[in-house]
């Protein structure tokens, strides 16, 4: 059986940086910018570790603003 | 597998709910409110009601709940939403008709409103929101207040000598006999959002079936109100509200 693999696409416009999402994460892929602030001055979430998403989508059912899209993919 | 070929519409696995519209919610980051809205808008979508669907928007931090989710509202007079969403449903049997509230506006200003719709059957949804606080108007303190919890206006804690004790709405609408569902729960894990979200689909589903009342309380966080961050706010939920707000159903007329 392949190994699935996610990915977690981030509108970081719309993101208010509560960190909900990088808490909720169980492979701890995501984490907020430092340093970098979004057009409304909030740090946003990104996916920093690329390979650890298993694309489960926990931190888009937690996200309250609707913020993250999740892919995944079942490697061949 | 790069990245590129994962992200691919036929790898989707979640994304906002196509009901929702594009302009940001000016919600609190982390604000609770966020998610029932996602909830509510999956929910329509999933019943196919997107058409025929009427949400009663109250006073309160959700006041602009109409400016979110992409159906027909009606704004109602701060505590009035269920009187409108009766007046609503008598006028469209088949519209699929509920109500977002908080605390305040339903447990305080809005309590005789609310009981008597409820206690007349009258089948819409009444989903409200538990943040024991005002958190529109800056962190006062709200009916649902728990004792002992700081707010602007209670700066020592609530004392139940001076304030009262916190009102229970939701165990007074399950002695009600209108109420065909009620029940409490909680978003501030991914399980017990799905479970809020099965809840939501069940009262929609009683209202259109005709079997009476429903009230969904979701006990939530008020992160700005609490003065907390978001997760740490979540933590304190879990400790403190769930002691005093139980989760669960506390009236199924499917089961009895």
């Amino acid at each position: 059986m392949g190994k699935i693999k996610g990915a977690v696409v981030v509108d970081e416009g719309r993101c208010k940086g509560c960190n909900l999402c990088v808490v909720a994460c169980p492979t701890h892929c995501l984490a907020l910018s430092v340093g970098e602030v979004n057009h409304r001055g909030y740090a946003f979430c990104r996916q920093t570790d690329m390979d650890a998403c298993i694309g489960c989508a926990s931190c888009a059912i937690v996200c309250p603003d609707g913020c993250i899209t999740v892919y995944k993919k079942r490697e061949e | 597998m790069t990245r590129e070929e994962i992200i691919q519409p036929e790898n989707l696995v979640y994304k906002k709910p196509e009901l929702m519209n594009e302009v940001p919610m000016h919600y609190c980051p982390g604000c609770s409110h966020g998610v029932v809205h996602k909830l509510v808008a999956e929910v329509i979508a999933e019943m196919g009601m997107e058409e025929k669907t009427i949400g009663v928007s109250p006073v309160g931090c959700a006041v602009f709940a109409y400016r979110y989710i992409d159906i027909d509202w009606q704004e109602a007079a701060h505590g009035r939403a269920p009187a409108v969403a009766t007046a609503c449903k008598r006028l469209w049997p088949d519209r699929l008709v509920f109500t977002y509230q908080g605390d305040g506006d339903l447990a305080c200003i809005g309590t005789a409103e609310t009981i008597h719709a409820l206690n007349r059957g009258e089948n819409i949804t009444i989903i409200f929101i538990n943040n024991a606080i005002y958190g529109m108007t800056g962190g006062q303190m709200a009916p649902t207040t728990l004792v002992g919890m700081k707010t602007a206006t209670c700066p020592y804690g609530r004392d139940p000598q001076i304030h009262g004790y916190p009102l229970k709405m939701t165990e007074i609408a399950a002695q009600l006999e209108g109420t065909a569902y009620v029940t409490r729960q909680s978003v501030h894990s991914v399980a017990a959002i799905r479970k809020c979200k099965a809840a939501i689909r069940k009262a929609f589903e009683n209202s259109m079936a005709g079997k009476g009342s429903n009230l969904i309380e979701v006990v939530s966080t008020c992160n700005s109100g609490w003065k907390m961050t978001p997760v740490k706010a979540n933590e304190w939920m879990e400790e403190h509200m769930f002691d005093y707000y139980h989760i669960g159903d506390l009236k199924d007329s499917s089961k009895l």
